[in-house]
């Protein structure tokens, strides 16, 4: 009995043995086959394809994605992103989806860094997301690129990100600019009132506002603010509620469907005719507005991004390219996808290397951080987070529709620079505001 | 004074809404107690393809208010009777006589298939169908600007319950279907096609779900997952009348509206809550709903 047991052991630990020994060398080969197949350089793009936010961010970014990889690998972009690819090794996009929630995006964000070996991510508009996603980049030492969420916590609560990059602006910024814009063109104004999506982006951005509001304008009172759950769609009640209160301004920071019902509805109601609308995401929006939203509507693009983005010869490539494949300009998004994804171009071939060679995650992190690149946005520093955070300027303009050609366009755009808006490190937003922003260099 | 105005004004307009997306719902339950899942898909495909036909009529820049109308509820016609035909025939015929938890599951999926079938036919980019919303203009009343469109739809949901009162209480066909409601073996004994009837019924009830969402769609931006939000709320209202009840989903409908307008003006940091708070409310006094029958369980 005991050798029979002993003998079915032995077997058991063969079978075990030899599976696994298959297994390690299925492994192996696949490692090998993936080594192989990496000529190139495979950059993981995460963005929302289904869901609310797929139609107004997800798919602008990765149609952006498509357009700057596409180009990039026939060396097609102007100087300095002539050269093809990334260090002369052809990119691959693996596009997946955003939506599914935090969980989910833990595990796809492991997937494409242990199973489908990519050697960058680059992605994330949700800072829920983005939150989550952030440790893990660390723990599995993945070089991450954020180039959307907003969440002011993203390097706050990772003190010491290693791979973890941001090269879009936080939500502060919008609203610090937000603020500053009224202060210089609506400096009259007394009665103020707000509408936000009821979560984190929503209560964040009015609680920056109204704090940016107090240091800018101190006479401005705050009259009412709604708060309706996320993808609502009807927002009849919180339209008569404000009305009542007769503001001069309403600031919301509605994104997608929601904003687009909102100002639908606050104009047919009347709301509009007496109060100007600041939208901090509007221009995501501008060509669907057309005569539905006022002229005169303060609209943003949470950075220099989109219509906002700076004439250079790197931005006409894109605009056009983008333009000719999906018969539309790129909205701020867009903008913000090409962005990133230069940044990592610029960070990997200067960590150096050539002849197709993909450097490795910590040679590419070193040398972006701290770094300065140039995009289609114009001239991006690393320089907040300890050099894991971008820098830019950020501007607002007011929306006019010409019904004539169906097109609408961007008047009076004010531009401030990224360090008029843009806490210094070791200081929150919070305390930088109610501190009166010491050390803004405002041009 | 104003405020207070307002909220019977906004609490109506929403209730018009709510019932819209909750009838259609509430029908199917009473007659066939199928509770119906897939009901804000129908919404849902009701707004995409009324936004569709919006936009390809209004597509040159020119068209009337009067027949954008005509072409809301034409789209909701084809697409409720269409589709809920399909799912009729194609899939539900076979199901009936199942566990109601069974049919809460199947619908579900359905839900989910219709969800990524709505994105393969109509993409995932916004539909912008404004035209209809704002042809109309607006009123002031006792110093409140309203949308005309907003008004039309309560008179829409006046309407629509008065003449589904009307079919139920007041028609041979009517008395058909209660007489189902009541007790579908004794009205097969006495020679009612109760299969028949459930195919009319449900296709009523998908057309309501579409018709809602059409009506809906010229003030909203039509996005994917809008038939996922829709089919709480319709559940709250169904659940506070009594499931299955035209009567109850109105009064539900008026209740949830009114209260919702007053948190939303009085207490903004309760707007959430208070839909499922009264829902739990009226649950706690009436665990059958406000207008529910409790039925003998039969054995």
């Amino acid at each position: 009995m005991k050798n029979a047991q002993s003998t079915t052991t032995r077997v058991a630990g063969r079978i075990a043995a030899g599976v696994a020994a298959a297994a390690l060398a299925s492994t192996m080969l696949a490692g090998v086959a993936q080594a192989a197949e990496n000529g190139k350089f495979r950059v993981g793009i995460v963005t929302f394809l289904s869901g609310p936010a797929a139609g107004p961010f997800g798919i602008p970014s990765a149609n952006a994605a498509k357009v700057i990889v596409e180009g990039l690998n026939k060396g097609a972009l102007p100087a300095p992103y002539a050269s093809k690819g990334i260090n002369g090794a052809e990119i691959e996009a693996v596009i997946i989806d955003e939506a599914g929630g935090a969980t989910k995006q833990v595990e796809e964000f492991r997937n494409l860094v242990q199973r489908q070996k990519v050697d960058a991510v680059v992605g994330y508009i949700s800072s829920g997301d983005c939150l989550a996603i952030a440790p893990v980049a660390e723990e599995l030492k993945a070089l991450t690129v954020f180039y959307d969420c907003g969440t002011s916590r993203l390097f706050s609560e990772d003190t010491k990100p290693k791979y973890s990059f941001r090269t879009g602006l936080d939500a502060a910024v919008d609203n610090i600019g937000a603020a500053r814009y009224l202060a210089a063109t609506k400096p009259d104004i007394t009665k103020i009132a707000g509408i936000q999506q009821n979560y984190a982006w929503g209560q964040d951005s009015w609680h920056d506002f109204t704090l940016a509001i107090a240091q800018t304008m101190p006479k401005v009172k705050v009259v009412e603010n709604q708060m309706p759950k996320v993808f609502q769609g009807q927002y009849g009640a919180e339209i008569s509620a404000l009305s009542v209160k007769k503001p001069e301004v309403v600031h919301s920071s509605f994104w997608g469907g929601d904003m687009e019902a909102f100002v639908l509805q606050a104009n047919a109601r009347g709301l509009l005719d007496d109060a100007t609308v600041v939208l901090t995401c509007g221009e995501s929006a501008l060509d669907r507005f057309k005569d539905q939203a006022p002229n005169g509507s303060i609209i943003g693009a949470r950075g220099p991004f989109g219509a906002f983005a700076p004439k250079n010869a790197l931005n006409d490539w894109f605009v056009k390219s983008y333009t000719d494949t999906y018969s539309m300009a790129p909205t701020y998004p867009a903008t913000k996808m090409a962005q990133a994804i230069l940044g990592l171009k610029a960070a990997a071939e200067k960590a150096g290397g050539g002849n197709g060679t993909v450097p490795t995650a910590d040679a590419i992190s070193d040398a972006f951080k701290g770094s300065t690149f140039e995009s289609v946005a114009g001239t991006v520093k690393m320089d907040r987070a300890d050099g894991h955070q971008a820098v830019q300027p950020i501007s607002y303009g007011t929306y006019k529709y010409d019904p004539k050609t169906g097109k609408a366009t961007i008047e009076n755009v004010m531009t401030f620079s990224g360090d008029c808006v843009t806490p210094p490190d070791g200081t929150t937003s919070d305390a930088w505001i109610k501190a009166g922003f010491p050390g803004a260099k405002c041009n | 004074m104003l405020s207070f105005f307002a909220v019977l004004i906004d609490g109506t307009i929403y209730a018009s809404w709510l019932f819209l997306v909750a009838a259609g719902l509430t029908v199917i339950y009473g007659v066939m107690r199928i509770l119906n899942m897939a009901h804000g898909s129908f919404y849902a495909i009701g707004a995409y393809t009324a936004a569709s036909a919006i936009g390809w009529y209004f597509a040159d820049g020119s068209g009337s208010a009067g027949m954008s109308f005509l072409i809301l509820i034409g789209a909701a016609l084809v697409a409720g009777l269409v589709v809920g035909l399909a799912v009729e025939r194609g899939l539900l015929q076979f199901m009936y006589g199942r566990d109601e938890i069974l049919m809460v599951i199947i619908t579900y999926a359905l839900l989910l298939i219709l969800e990524d079938g709505m994105k393969l036919v109509f993409g995932v980019n916004p539909y912008f169908a404004y035209q209809p919303y704002t042809a109309l203009g607006r009123s002031t009343i006792a110093g409140l600007k309203v949308s005309n469109y907003d008004l039309v739809l309560i008179g829409i949901a006046i309407t629509v319950g008065v003449a589904l009162w009307a079919w139920l209480e007041r028609t041979n066909l009517g008395k058909i279907l209660r007489a189902v409601i009541h007790d579908r073996e004794v009205a097969r004994a006495m020679g009612v096609n109760v299969r028949r009837m459930f195919t009319l019924t449900f296709l009523i009830g998908t057309t309501l779900g579409a018709l809602a969402g059409a009506l809906t769609a010229p003030s909203i931006s039509v996005v994917p997952g809008i038939g996922v939000e829709v089919i709480v709320l319709a559940f709250a209202v169904v659940v506070v009348g009594g499931m299955g009840s035209i009567e109850g989903a109105a009064v539900g409908a008026l209740l949830l509206g009114l209260s919702r307008a007053a948190a939303v003006h009085f207490a903004p940091q309760f707007e959430l809550f208070v839909i499922y708070g009264v829902m739990s409310l009226v649950l706690a006094i009436r665990p059958q709903g406000l207008f529910g029958r409790t039925l003998a369980r039969k054995i």
